[in-house]
Parts: structure tokens; sequence; C-alpha cells
């Protein structure tokens, strides 16, 4: 599952909550829709409950977590990662994969040796 | 052979009993049965594999009683963290979302402990996805202190660190993506080493953050770890970050800190973790101990000089926008598609439908709401300003280890800012809970070794000492670890551990 950004969300799907609203000006503070807006992006749906109880708590680690930006990082490079290494690649030999009814014997939903998913396209389309 | 009693022993003594014709099955029975027993309050288990525990010990004894050549851990108990994947046996990684799931293969850490002969005893419980500091965040359950059942073993690896000081298993191997296996191994008395990023394999390790995830051991004894750590230490060709570099020999430098060989060893006591200017949230009971333990070290002949890192007050906000970042990536994978939960799929929703209801039944709060902070980090508009910079942070902080390591040899600190907290106490407060990690963060943005071994007690409580090394320096960690557990233990006369089980009276 992709995470697009919020802008190319917003050219195809109308939504409410316009990006421009995350992070309001003078804070790092989320509000309630801010909180709503990503957890769509993060296909994660949330109750009215969740949504009031997650924009306060995580306005209180967005501040706290905002302290980076007092950092002096003038000429300082980001690190990605502790380990110092380029892609890996290995030698081109066949090994066995897992065998497909292993693996669809613990999917949520198998058919025809394939895992069968929800409707991926409206009645409309 | 009911008169055996394993569970308050460290391997080596395991091992002897083997020598001496106990049997494999004899050993893992007492822990199941100990297991049997005491698990029902303390709740260190998602998963008992009881029967297959048996059945890998009896193939065990068959072995030596046919003359087969066994391995040193051959019918040793192990217990694993359930976010190693494990042919066959559940594996969870805490979450409602992977509930009932049966991987069809071994992580490379649990196939290498496959053959080497020793027996899984179960899954550890943790918080979910391994984010947390207490395993409260355990979809399933909390896990209990051994050594105070109304506060916390630390987290995420606290059914693993609960398992080991209560008796449980007798060593069991634990992840830290930011100090989930020091803090919960402080927290219980335990000892337990991060490895240096990339010495232990992640095949098979159910990702968080992958940039800083790292399996490690947790034990009842230095010796203990640097065992396990060796048998489970090395590259992995499935792993494209793991070292393709030689062990690192960690059992002899147990040894020679055991037996004080410290001469000239250079130790930097790290002003920002704890030192002066600050003891904001640390106890003093903590910094008293962990005040000691340098004197100790600096008695057995340590070269001790007081370091600054500037950086590492920014390890905290760093932490947790990158953290959060990689796991809203890492935790895309979780759909309901291809396995575990699935909800909604009554053809009436649509895919997109059934994945946000999935994921809504399916995760707990402490992970929507990294899911959500680490979207926001890594959105167009504000990624420079969070991800990008702490990223940058995150240089500043290695720079500081690499100045530092110039001067010293190893760097120490608290493991933890304080002793084991009641259960609950921070559970509705993020920020609460993220302080207890302060001082395992550095090493683990760092990708460097970093080791807690026990170093007394604070209002009744154990407190764990920090050592951090180089990069591939493990070694370090456990020369000067044994150092301390030995001191320690000659000036008591009693294992740390010894403690707990003259307080509780058990294992019985």
């Amino acid at each position: 599952m992709s995470t697009p950004s919020p802008q190319e969300t917003d050219a195809v799907v109308p939504e409410p909550q316009a990006p421009a609203a995350l992070g309001r000006e003078g804070t790092a503070g989320l509000g309630r829709d801010d909180v709503a807006h990503l957890a769509r992006l993060a296909r994660l749906a949330l109750t009215d409950e969740e949504l009031d109880h997650f924009a306060g708590q995580l306005s209180a680690v967005l501040d706290a977590v905002a302290e980076v930006g007092k950092a002096d990082v003038d000429d300082v490079p980001p690190m990605t990662h502790a380990v110092p290494l380029t892609n890996v690649a290995r030698e081109d030999v066949v090994i066995p994969s897992l065998p497909r009814d292993v693996v669809l014997a613990q999917a949520p939903a198998a058919e025809d040796d394939r895992f069968r998913v929800p409707q991926i396209l409206g009645e409309e389309e | 052979m009911s008169t055996l009693d394993p569970t308050s022993l460290d391997v080596p003594a395991i091992q002897a009993l083997l020598a001496a014709g106990a049997t494999a099955v004899d050993v893992t029975q007492a822990y199941l049965d100990r297991i049997d027993a005491v698990d029902g309050g303390l709740g260190a288990y998602l998963h008992v594999a009881g029967e297959a525990a048996l059945a890998r010990a009896a193939e065990v004894d068959a072995a030596r009683a046919a003359g087969g050549e066994l391995g040193p851990l051959a019918g040793l108990p192990v217990a694993l963290k359930d976010v190693f994947v494990t042919e066959g046996v559940p594996t969870t990684s805490g979450s409602r979302i992977l509930e009932g799931w049966r991987p069809p293969y071994d992580a490379t850490v649990a196939a290498r402990l496959k053959a080497a002969g020793t027996v899984v005893l179960g899954k550890t419980n943790m918080d979910e996805f391994a984010m947390g500091s207490s395993t409260e965040n355990s979809a399933y359950r909390p896990t209990r202190n051994p050594w105070d059942p109304d506060r916390i073993p630390g987290g995420s690896s606290g059914g693993s660190s609960a398992a080991v000081a209560g008796g449980l298993a007798p060593w069991a191997l634990g992840t830290d993506t930011g100090g989930s296996i020091r803090q919960p191994a402080a927290m219980t008395g335990l000892v337990g080493h991060k490895p240096t990023y990339g010495g232990v394999s992640r095949y098979g390790l159910i990702a968080f953050s992958s940039s800083l995830d790292q399996a490690g051991p947790m034990a009842r004894t230095v010796l203990d770890a640097a065992v396990l750590h060796e048998a489970i230490g090395g590259y992995d060709p499935r792993d494209s970050t793991s070292i393709d570099a030689p062990v690192p020999v960690l059992v002899k430098a147990t040894g020679e800190g055991a037996r004080g060989e410290l001469a000239g060893l250079r130790v930097g006591v790290v002003r920002e973790l704890g030192g002066d200017g600050h003891t904001d949230g640390y106890d003093a009971g903590v910094l008293d101990r962990v005040r000691e333990t340098v004197e100790l070290l600096a008695g057995m002949g340590a070269e001790v000089r007081e370091v600054s890192c500037p950086a590492f007050d920014l390890a905290l906000p760093a932490y947790y926008l990158i953290a959060p970042s990689e796991a809203s990536s890492n935790l895309a994978r979780f759909e309901g598609m291809r396995f575990g939960l699935r909800v909604g799929d009554d053809g009436s929703h649509s895919l997109e439908e059934v994945m946000s209801l999935t994921r809504e039944q399916g995760f707990g709060p402490e992970v929507k709401r990294r899911i959500v902070l680490g979207t926001y980090a890594l959105s167009a508009g504000y990624y420079d300003a969070y991800y990008g910079q702490a990223q940058k942070v995150r240089s500043l902080i290695t720079r500081d280890f690499t100045a530092a390591f110039d001067d010293v040899d190893v760097l120490v600190s608290p493991t933890s800012p304080t002793v084991a907290w009641p259960i609950g106490a921070r559970v509705d407060d993020p920020l609460a809970m993220y302080a207890a990690d302060l001082c395992t963060l550095p090493a683990s943005l760092a990708g460097l070794p970093a080791i807690s071994v026990p170093c007394g007690l604070s209002e009744g409580l154990p407190v764990g000492f920090q050592v951090m090394a180089p990069a591939l320096a493990d070694d370090r960690c456990y020369r000067v670890a044994a150092a301390v557990e030995a001191a320690l233990d000659a000036a008591r006369g009693a294992r740390f551990l010894d403690q707990l089980t003259d307080r509780t009276g058990a294992p019985a």
C-alpha cells in the first residue's frame, strides 16, 4: 500500500481537509481534522473518540519532537542508516519460494490458488 | 525426576546438570511447570509451546543417548519475544492484527537457535509492534514485574525480561529499537545487550523501524548473554543490512572483564545523561548507584572522565520522528489481504474500506498514534522540517559519539532515568512513557552496541548501568559489564537475582 502525499490525494479525492491547514500557523499542533486527514492517508479508520483523544496527545508529542528544529544543521548531511552500505546484490541463484498452499493457508481469504480480495473498482467504473 | 529445579540457575549450571545426567525433558518440564504455576499472574508469555518443547527436548535426549555430537546449547530452553517469526508457532508481535497467525518460516535467529539444539519454551509478551516502554501496549495483557507485581517489567521486551527474571526461562531474545532490550533488562535486574546495528540478522523480525531494530540477548548474567549473543550473531545473506564480519569474541571478553582486567580502560561518563545540569526526571537513587559503579570501575584501574555529547539532548525528539516515520511505512503491510485479521469483507465494503476497518480494529492506540505521527512527518511540505531534520540530528549524535571515542574506550550512563514505575502510571501520557528511553536512544540512533548490567537497587528495585561502545566493539560492553557484575557479586556475596529469589521465596 502506498502512502500518497497530501497533494496527490487532494488531486484525486475531494477532501474536506486541505493540506495547507496541517501544522497550524505558529504552532506545531495537530487539530482533530488534521488527524482525520492523516489517518485517511494511512488507510486507518478512527472513531470520534480516538480523533478527540489523539489530537491532544499528538499535539503534545509534536511540540516535543519539533525541538529538532533547534539544532544547527548547516552542512550536516542526513543520516538514514547506521551502516554505510550500498546496495547488496546476491548471486543470481534460484532458491525455492515458500509453497503456495502454505502461504495461502494463512490468508484471511483465498480462492483459486490466489488471495481473494474485496472489490477494488466501484460500480460506476 | 521431580526434585530437579533449574529455574533459578544460570546457563553454565544448567549445562552442568545436563552433563551430569539430567535430561533435556526434565529441564524443559521444570520450566513448563513453573510457567504453569506463575504465569497466570505474571503474564510473561503470549504462547507457551509446551508439547513442541517437550518433543524437541526428547529429540535432543535421543540424540545424546545415541552418542550423537551435540553442541553446548543442546537441550537448553529459551524464550523468544513474539516479534520473531517462528514456523508453525503463533506469532502476533503483540497485536490483534496478527492474532492466530502461524508464520510459514523461521527468523534467522530462531533457526540458528533451533540448529544449536535449544528448546523454545514459547513466545513472550511485548508492547504492540515493539512500540512502548512498559509492555502495557500489548493488545493481549500487561506483564508484571517479578520484583513487584504492581509495577511494569519495562518494554517493549517486557515479556522476555519478566520470564527470565522470574525463572520462567533461563534466557530470552528481545529486540531493541530505542532501548527495548536494555530498559526492560534494567527494570528487572537482567543483563541485556543491543548489538551493533547489523551484527545480528533482522530476517524474520517483524519490522518496526528498520534502520534501528536489532535483536539481542537478555540473560541472568553477562556470561549467559555473551553465549546467547555468539549463538545468534553473524552475517546473514538474507538481511541486506547484515555486517559481513566475524562474530565478535564475547565470551572471552566476558572472562577477562570478570577477572577485573580493566587497567588502562578509558571510561567516559556522559554529562547529558544524568550529569550536572541534566538530572531532571532522574531518580536520585538511580544516579547514586551509577555514581558508585563509576567509582568501582575507577577502583579497578579504569581512567574515568566526564564527556559532553550536546546533541544527545535532541535524541528523544529525533527518535520519535524517525521511528514513527519508518513504522508508518513498515506497518502498511498489515492491510488484511495476505495474512492476519480482515474486517468488513461482507461484499458491501470496498478494498480500501476493508483495509481501513481492519487497521482500525487490529491496531491499538499507540500504534495508531505513531502511524499518524509518522504519516505527518513524511508528508510533502513537512518532510524537511521533521523527518529530514531528525536525520541530520542523527548525524550530529553520531558525530558526538565519534568525537567522544577519540578520547575514551566506552561511554557509561544510567540505562533508564528511573526504576520500574507502577502499572498504569504513564499509560495515557505518551511523553512520560517516551522519557524512559532517554538514555538508550543515542546508541540506537548511531547504531552502536550498548549493554545494561544491574548495578544495585533503589527503592528495592533494580537499577541498570549502561555501557556503550564503538561499532563492532561489542566485546568492550561485555568486558566492562562483566567487571561490574563480578565486583558487585563479590561485595554482595551473592548473584544479583539471588536477592529476588530470597525476597519472594521463589522459585520454590
